[in-house]
């Protein structure tokens, strides 16, 4: 008994207290734009008890509104192009846009393709890209948590 | 008293001189009506400050049982003052309503038989001679009816006033009946008569005076089963009138109610009240399940009036048990209970008409599936039409809060102190008080939401205008006074409890005022403290990327298609969908889908069907005695004679 | 007066506490107790995205809420059908809201959460009106009817603060969800406020239970108050969610709980 409430009053060890802008909270909203579920498989797995992204404070939302920062994956296809466009513009400011994934920065294996566009920098402003294809889980949360690290430290977020 | 009358009879005829000129008589027969109301208003208010009774008789004692002789005691003012306060407001409403029918119809008989109307109900709940009254409540039935079929353009609207009338005139026979046995009995149609005489009267005879009046009087007042003309004689009617139906006139079924039950009969078996509890409880439940299943917006709000009557004969029906049982206090904390609700629900249901109105004014249609929007076109209604949904839900603090405490409190009294049979029955009335208004909550987050709120699903075709000023000064006094009677019920509620120990207590002025502070303390805390240099942008609905169309919304029979499913039991509903295919051969691809839910009434099909088909069946076989040849018939008079010959020997 | 200050001081606390006892039996870390606060903290530093569609109930609703659960709270130890229909008003604003913005989900949000709150009353009236006479109860055992009572009473608090297996809040899938689905287009303070409304229900309705059923001390509150919490974390992480319509029998079972115990009362 004394075990589980100490379980419970614990804080983790190793917590990246966000700056003060976003202060140790953090929502992601998670925007499809067409591609190949590599990545979302990844995403997924954020979410599970090994790599549990809670922990430090992030979590995922089901709506743009409640969003600071716009997870987004896949080179973007012609028919997302507008909801692209439009979920960010649902997105209130200050917000993050984060893509992941080789796809999402130029099109990666669709490059020139005619039925994508050929990276979301090319619909919506990008901030910081996480490269792989797909990234694994681990080196997803790596970055996210230097991507954090990076915003404490630049006290400067990009609306 | 006289003077009222006087007033309003100069009204009606007034109006119907001026008919040529439809401007003149519009404002000629509603001022009338407000400084005939004026008057009403303070003629009640002096009564209940002065504890006046008054009683008097017109023109001398000419006619053997007929006397025109009035008692205003000070049940009757009460509902004076409600007749008046209502025709105030719903005749300044009319003022601006009315041209909307100005070279259409004949608005000098408008005039007239809404003056007809009112002084009909005045009468009616001033009357003291039985025969006196049956004149007064054809008089208020019949003006009625000419009032429902005046937009007789619309065939439904003829039809919806033929049913108002034979309904009306079956309750009417069963009240002359059970007149008549009251004349049996003690000799006279004056009620002091019948009062005092009421002890001759024999057991059996009470009861079967009892069944007739309350089949009689719940005609009118619009009780299960026999409510089938309210839903579609409210909405035929205009809007103002259909306030003074709806907010009114039934309730003059439950003043007679109170006077014969209540005052002549006195004293009375248990069991009448325990079957007008179980009656109150069943009216409401329906009525609110019915009026779920709407989308004609003035039919919702013509079965929320027979919700809300329900609640009342809950008060009444727990008034009487307990005088039956020689609990004086608790009987006055229910009679006040029932007597509050009456003077509230007609506010807010006024109210609610008058907003129904205003909007039908604007779109031209009925259909709440075409509405949507509505705020932004008409601000001021939607915000009154908010308040009377916030009062009929028994939101505090607005009126309906306290007077549906005050049946609680009734009611709970009951559990608590009374034993076996009795008390499941007052636990049953508890339930059904506690699911109606759960699920009137959820009506009228459906109507006003369907009306209001989001956009409209139907293409504007012309441009929807605020209503005019008349009827926001109408509906915008209502508002006001639904809040002014719920902040200032504290006066109403320890009248009530003046000889019974309550446990708890409910303060108006301390809930009012808190609430506002809390909001505003919020609002500004949230607003300037915290949030300073924030700013807000407007942008389109979050729809996932796809285009907002009209069909997105929620309409109104989606939003209450939970609740019918889940009433499947009681309501019947049947879907219908309806496809219309781009290749009809190919039935692959559909072009448009229509889909209709419906709800069986179930009160035709089980009650109203089969007493049709009874009738018929025994008409058929009487038809055979007029067979046509004259010999029979005088052969019929012939035995008619020999057994009158018999009784009278 | 003072739980005006109070009830939203703990609220993020309590929602705290179920999340974490959730991840524990996930056999993860999970966030920490205090995350609800950092949440709504950032929330009132965003800006906010209104919709074009949305009158002014859409921008006065939060704060109706908001206020509505502080008055609640403030009032609790007064009239119990005050507190209710008081908390009411939140629910009918609520669905209003919902409903404004003329997206799919706020509309059928709205429906489902006027469909189980109607059903919900009245088992909240009754659990209410047994547990506070408990001490009229003239004859009988009061043991059995505070049982009852307290069943029916659980089942309403998991119903009106949207709970499983009624409701699910920590769901992405709009057509599963009922009273997040209404907040969806809610962003910055408002949302702050909502969300924040929301754990206070959660607070008032625990608080309600502690006092009523378990009156045995002040200093035993927070130890019941967590008890709830506890009970809520674990019917989170072994049950599933019902499907819609199932849940009115699950109400009209509660409703009979209570009838069943006032009528064993008196």
């Amino acid at each position: 008994m004394f075990k589980l409430l100490s379980k419970i009053f614990k804080t983790p060890k190793k917590t990246i207290l966000v700056e003060k802008k976003i202060s140790g909270s953090l929502s992601i909203r998670q925007v499809d734009a067409g591609s190949d579920n590599a990545c979302e498989q990844e995403l997924v797995a954020l979410s599970n008890p090994i790599y549990d992204i809670e922990r430090f404070g992030i979590h995922f939302v089901a709506s743009p509104r409640h969003a600071d920062l716009l997870l987004v994956t896949g080179p973007v296809t012609r028919n997302m192009e507008g909801p692209l466009k439009k979920a960010y513009e649902a997105t209130p400011n200050p917000k993050i846009v984060v893509t992941v994934g080789d796809d999402a920065l130029d099109g990666g294996i669709y490059k020139d393709s005619y039925a994508v566009v050929g990276g979301v920098s090319k619909v919506i402003p990008v901030d910081y890209h996480i490269p792989g294809n797909p990234p694994s889980a681990k080196i997803i949360l790596s970055h996210l948590l230097k991507i954090m690290e990076i915003i404490k430290n630049n006290k400067e977020i990009r609306i | 008293m006289i003077n009222l009358i006087i007033i309003f009879l100069i009204g009606a005829f007034g109006s119907l001189i001026l008919q040529r000129d439809d401007r003149l008589a519009n404002i000629w027969s509603n001022s009338l009506a407000i400084i005939g109301a004026l008057w009403g208003l303070i003629f009640s208010i002096t009564n209940f400050l002065y504890r006046t009774n008054s009683t008097f008789i017109i023109g001398k004692n000419t006619l053997p049982i007929l006397s025109l002789s009035l008692k205003i005691d000070q049940l009757s003012t009460f509902f004076i003052f409600i007749i008046s306060l209502i025709t105030l407001f719903s005749s300044i409403y009319a003022l601006d309503y009315v041209k909307h029918y100005f070279k259409k119809y004949n608005i000098g008989a408008l005039g007239f038989f809404f003056h007809l109307f009112i002084v009909g109900m005045f009468l009616v709940v001033t009357a003291s001679n039985g025969i006196f009254f049956l004149i007064a409540w054809e008089i208020m039935s019949v003006a009625s009816y000419f009032l429902v079929i005046y937009d007789r353009n619309e065939l439904k609207n003829v039809q919806a006033g033929f049913t108002y009338l034979v309904m009306t005139h079956v309750g009417t026979v069963f009240i002359i009946i059970a007149f008549l046995i009251m004349y049996r009995f003690t000799g006279s149609f004056d009620f002091g008569a019948i009062k005092s005489g009421s002890l001759s009267i024999p057991q059996l005879m009470k009861n079967v005076i009892f069944i007739l009046a309350l089949i009689g009087f719940g005609t009118k007042a619009g009780i299960v089963p026999f409510h089938i003309w309210l839903p579609v004689a409210h909405p035929a009617a205009p809007s103002h009138v259909s306030a003074l139906m709806s907010g009114v006139m039934i309730k003059t079924g439950i003043y007679m109610m109170i006077r014969i039950f209540l005052d002549l009969m006195q004293p009375v078996p248990v069991w009448w009240g325990l079957l007008i509890l179980i009656i109150g409880s069943i009216s409401s439940l329906l009525g609110v399940l019915f009026a779920l299943t709407e989308h004609d917006i003035k039919k919702l709000l013509a079965y929320h009036s027979i919700e809300n009557i329900g609640i009342i004969l809950l008060g009444l029906g727990s008034s009487l048990t307990f005088t039956s049982l020689n609990m004086p206090g608790l009987a006055l904390l229910s009679l006040t209970a029932s007597l509050f609700h009456t003077l509230n629900h007609a506010t807010f249901k006024s109210l609610l008409f008058m907003g129904a109105g205003a909007v039908i004014n604007e779109t031209h249609t009925r259909n709440m599936e075409e509405y949507g929007g509505l705020i932004r076109y008409m601000p001021q209604t939607a915000l009154f039409f908010l308040v009377g949904s916030m009062a009929i839900s028994a939101l505090p603090p607005f009126n309906g809060f306290f007077s549906e405490w005050l049946t609680y409190q009734a009611l709970f009294q009951g559990i608590f102190t009374l034993d076996s049979t009795i008390k499941w029955i007052f636990i049953f009335a508890t339930g059904s008080l506690a699911f109606t208004g759960g699920l009137a909550l959820a009506c009228f987050v459906k109507a006003f939401g369907a009306t209001f709120l989001a956009r409209s699903r139907s293409e504007e075709k012309h441009q929807i205008k605020e209503a005019p000023l008349s009827l926001r000064i109408g509906m915008g006094g209502l508002a006001l006074l639904t809040l002014i009677l719920g902040i200032f019920s504290g006066k109403i509620i320890t009248f009530a409890q003046k000889n019974v120990h309550l446990s708890s207590s409910v303060s108006a002025p301390n809930f009012f005022v808190s609430f506002l502070v809390i909001i505003l303390a919020v609002i500004l805390i949230a607003r300037y403290l915290i949030n300073k240099n924030q700013k807000e942008i407007v942008s389109g609905t979050w729809d996932c990327g796809t285009t907002l169309g009209p069909r997105m919304e929620i309409t109104a029979t989606g939003f209450a298609r939970s609740i019918i499913l889940i009433f499947k039991g009681i309501l019947k509903p049947t879907i219908q969908h309806d496809i219309e295919y781009h290749d009809s051969e190919n039935r692959y691809l559909p072009k448009s889908k229509l889909v209709t839910l419906k709800v069986q009434d179930i009160h035709h099909s089980y009650f109203y069907q089969p007493l049709k088909q009874i009738i018929n069946i025994i008409s058929f076989k009487i038809k055979r005695t007029q067979s046509g040849i004259t010999n029979a018939y005088i052969l019929y008079i012939f035995i008619a004679l020999i057994v009158a010959l018999f009784f009278i020997l | 007066m003072n739980m005006i200050i109070l009830i939203p001081l703990f609220s993020p606390l309590c929602i705290g506490i179920i999340k974490k006892i959730k991840a524990i039996f996930q056999n993860r870390i999970g966030a920490s107790i205090f995350q609800p606060y950092r949440d709504l903290w950032k929330l009132f530093h965003k800006d906010e995205v209104i919709s074009r569609d949305a009158s002014w109930i859409f921008k006065l609703a939060p704060f109706i809420i908001f206020a509505v659960t502080l008055v609640a709270g403030a009032n609790l130890n007064g009239d119990i059908l005050l507190i209710i229909y008081t908390l009411a008003i939140g629910t009918f604003f609520l669905a209003l809201a919902g409903m404004d913005t003329g997206s799919a989900f706020g509309g059928f949000g709205s429906s489902r959460e006027m469909t189980v709150s109607a059903l919900a009353e009245g088992g909240f009236i009754f659990s209410l009106l047994t547990i506070s006479n408990i001490n009229l109860a003239s004859h009988g055992q009061s043991f059995l009817p505070g049982i009852l009572a307290f069943a029916g009473f659980f089942i309403v608090l998991l119903a009106e603060t949207a709970r499983f297996p009624f409701d699910n809040p920590a769901t992405h899938l709009e057509l599963t969800m009922i009273h997040e689905s209404m907040i969806l287009e809610y962003s910055g303070k408002r949302l702050a406020l909502m969300e924040w409304a929301s754990f206070n229900k959660f607070l008032i309705f625990c608080f309600l239970g502690a006092n009523l059923f378990f009156n045995f001390g002040f200093a035993f509150i927070p130890i019941i108050i967590f008890a709830f919490c506890f009970a809520v974390g674990f019917i989170e992480s072994t049950m599933a969610k019902f499907r819609f319509f199932r849940l009115p029998d699950l109400l009209i079972i509660s409703f009979i709980f209570n009838v069943v115990a006032i009528g064993l009362m008196f």
